[in-house]
């Protein structure tokens, strides 16, 4: 089984990581709507092994760093990119940009700017599946900071009284923003606070994605059985906080350091030395993964802006009129 | 900051006047702490606390974890037991969160308690539309504040006023909400110590007209002043008003300037329904009833929520050009 697993796991981070560095050349281009693009360079762990344990009707929200597990779960690069930069075929027709993005059809159901702010989303998700009787699991994706908002307890607590089908999953690149996790925290073993609300922990503190898959895949199925649970992954944000960000805070020997784990290159390396895939079957992954990702950056360029009447769309249902207009509301007055 | 001791500066930014602000406040009062998200070690998300951490220390400017609501109460129960807190939130947007914080215990602490305590503290964060930073990051929220009683409300636009008004709130006995803007810091202006400052609740009377008033506040300063530049040259007399502070608001100046003028438009970011806009435009009706010659325009923000896209982002707030178109019309 692992002869499969494992190029799949390999695909998808390295999917991740080109898409991720087409959003840093669509910012370079001057085709991003602003700077705030948080990439996930070097976290591709998380989202490759518990995005491919979830199954095909399994939901999940994430935090503003969400790229990663967006593409993991079946976005569509060209629409993901075409959002990224403001444009009209974008998943939320580019008003929700790289922070908010979503799709509903494949179970995302949202992307957050606010830190924490999607976690209680899939306790009430999983209240529906359970009440609806249908196989269902959510798993909330969030960053270490979020472990520090209230929000976040308020959500296990609920999950574990009422046995949801949930999953917690920290994505802990031991930074949030510029402050390093042990500025942040009190005591850093983050199970250990999760356990003390009866849930499943996993804690991931290494580079294997094949083993934290099978991991994973376990927690899933026990919140499939109204068991919920949390899993914590540990790795290290490769880049700046957002596009813009030198990292200042930190010494670049740090970073050198710690970009040598890299779950990717110690993926393809497994597979070469175990024999599954070799150094040309990886170039040749890769380059298709190139090629897929530069024509969706070609899309998102090529995609063609909202006209203004955008702004008063879906504020409320489509059976109600739109809000009126400033426009509208003043001429109105003044020709009165 | 290299010219820490100079009183006089001929062009300074937002940010830096802010810095300085704080700076000479720290160095007054021993028992002025800064605490927020990044706020020491990475100097603000905007740059406004950069070098206060080398300068004061860890034990007076203070990282803080990601957990909005109690930086603000904390921030409260200090003020309550002699400190003077600099509480930061990065994004006004965070007020969804710390609202509770905000209205039910820092607005309420001192009339619940039958006036045996005050909460002197100064909240201060910045909003406003400008980065594509969308729905959840880049919200004008100062009516929410503006509607809660117990709150000073302060919201420059110039960086003299944004060091005289920080360095006042900073001295008073209320808590204070010092709302920036995202694309202020980078502006620049003159700073004079020893000016005598703006006092809270004393409108800045920017330039003088004769045929219309433009009552404003935050960046939408800027967009006023440069449409009345516009419209001069078009022989309309635009007088602006930057009000530099909400609460208290200076009610006195708006009236004069309204019953000499005849016209006005009120400027905001913020939104044209139950706002701060729609606040001073019923001030105005209320008190300029008899000599207005055309309604009170409010322009503000459309009553959606931020798109990214930033040819909607752009829209979406009010624009020079049709400043200048309404006001044309106000004064037709
Ligand atoms: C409630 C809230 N507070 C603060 C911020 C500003 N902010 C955005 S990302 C971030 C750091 C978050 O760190 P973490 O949760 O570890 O996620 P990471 O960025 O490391 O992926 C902060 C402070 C925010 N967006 N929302
Ligand atoms: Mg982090």
């Amino acid at each position: 089984m692992s002869n499969t697993l494992l190029p799949k796991l390999y695909k998808t981070m390295k999917r991740i990581r080109t898409f991720e560095e087409r959003v840093s050349e669509l910012f370079i281009k001057g085709e991003s709507a602003g700077t705030m693009l948080h990439l996930s360079i070097g976290e591709e762990l998380g989202p490759a092994c518990v995005g491919t344990a979830m199954q095909e009707n399994d939901t999940f929200t994430t935090h503003h760093r969400g790229h990663g597990i967006f593409v993991a779960r079946g976005g569509d690069p060209n629409r993901m990119l075409a959002e990224i930069a403001g444009k009209k075929d974008g998943y939320c027709k580019g008003k929700g940009g790289s922070m908010h993005i979503a799709d509903m059809t494949l179970g995302h159901l949202g992307a957050n700017a606010i830190v924490g702010g999607g976690i209680p989303t899939v306790v009430g998700a999983a209240m529906s599946y359970k009440y609806l009787k249908q196989e269902r699991v959510s798993v909330a994706f969030f960053g270490d900071g979020a472990m520090q908002q209230g929000i976040l307890y308020e959500s296990m607590n609920m999950a574990s009284l009422w046995k949801l089908p949930v999953v917690f999953c920290c994505i802990n690149n031991q930074y949030g923003m510029g402050t390093k996790i042990e500025n942040a925290v009190g005591v850093k073993d983050f199970s250990k606070r999760a356990e003390s609300f009866g849930l499943n922990t996993l804690h991931v503190n290494d580079l294997d994605v094949e083993s934290a898959y099978h991991k994973s895949k376990e927690i899933i199925d026990s919140a499939r059985k109204f068991k919920p649970g949390f899993i914590e992954i540990e790795c290290y944000r490769f880049y700046g906080h957002a596009r813009m960000d030198k990292s200042p805070y930190r010494d670049e020997s740090e970073e050198s350091e710690k970009r040598k784990l890299d779950p990717i290159s110690f993926a393809s390396n497994q597979m070469i030395k175990n024999n599954i895939l070799d150094e040309a079957d990886i170039k040749k992954i890769d380059n298709d993964i190139m090629i897929e990702m530069d024509k969706a950056m070609e899309f998102a360029i090529n995609s063609p802006i909202n006209d203004e009447t955008e702004i008063f769309k879906d504020v409320y249902s489509e059976n109600d009129p739109l809000p009126v207009s400033l426009d509208e509301k003043i001429n109105k007055i003044l020709n009165n | 900051m290299s010219d820490l001791n100079k009183n006089y500066f001929e062009k300074i930014t937002y940010r830096d006047a802010l810095r300085l602000a704080m700076h000479d406040a720290m160095q007054e009062d021993k028992n002025i702490i800064i605490m927020g998200e990044d706020v020491a070690n990475y100097g603000g998300a905007y740059g406004a606390t950069k070098d206060l951490l080398k300068l004061f220390g860890k034990e007076r400017v203070i990282d803080t974890p990601i957990s909005e609501p109690a930086i603000v109460g904390a921030a409260v129960g200090a003020a309550m037991s002699g400190l003077r807190p600099v509480a930061e939130l990065m994004y006004v947007d965070f007020f969804g969160m710390s609202m509770d914080q905000i209205a039910n215990q820092l607005a309420k602490i001192r009339y619940m308690f039958g006036g045996q305590i005050s909460a002197p503290m100064v909240l201060r964060t910045q909003g406003g539309t400008g980065r594509s930073g969308g729905a959840q990051h880049s919200q004008s929220l100062e009516s929410w504040i503006m509607h809660t009683p117990g709150l000073f409300l302060s919201m420059p636009a110039k960086p003299n006023d944004a060091y005289h008004l920080l360095r006042h709130a900073l001295k008073i006995d209320n808590p204070t909400i010092f709302i920036e803007h995202k694309l202020l810091y980078n502006t620049t202006g003159t700073l004079d110590k020893n000016d005598i400052g703006a006092p809270f609740g004393k409108a800045n009377i920017l330039r003088k007209g004769k045929d219309v008033s433009i009552i404003s506040y935050s960046r939408m300063i800027n967009y006023a002043e440069k449409a009345a530049e516009i419209l001069e040259k078009e022989n309309i007399s635009a007088e602006v008003i930057d009000l530099r502070t909400l609460y208290p608001l200076d009610r006195e100046t708006i009236i004069t300037s309204v019953n000499k003028t005849k016209r006005a438009l009120v400027l905001s970011e913020s939104y044209y329904t139950s706002s701060v806009p729609s606040e001073i435009t019923s001030i105005i009706f209320e008190n300029c009833y008899k000599v207005l010659k055309k309604p009170v325009i409010r322009y503000t923000a459309e009553d959606t929520p931020v798109p990214v896209a930033p040819n909607l982002e752009k829209n979406y707030i009010p624009t020079i050009e049709k400043i200048v178109e309404y006001t044309k019309k106000v004064c037709n």
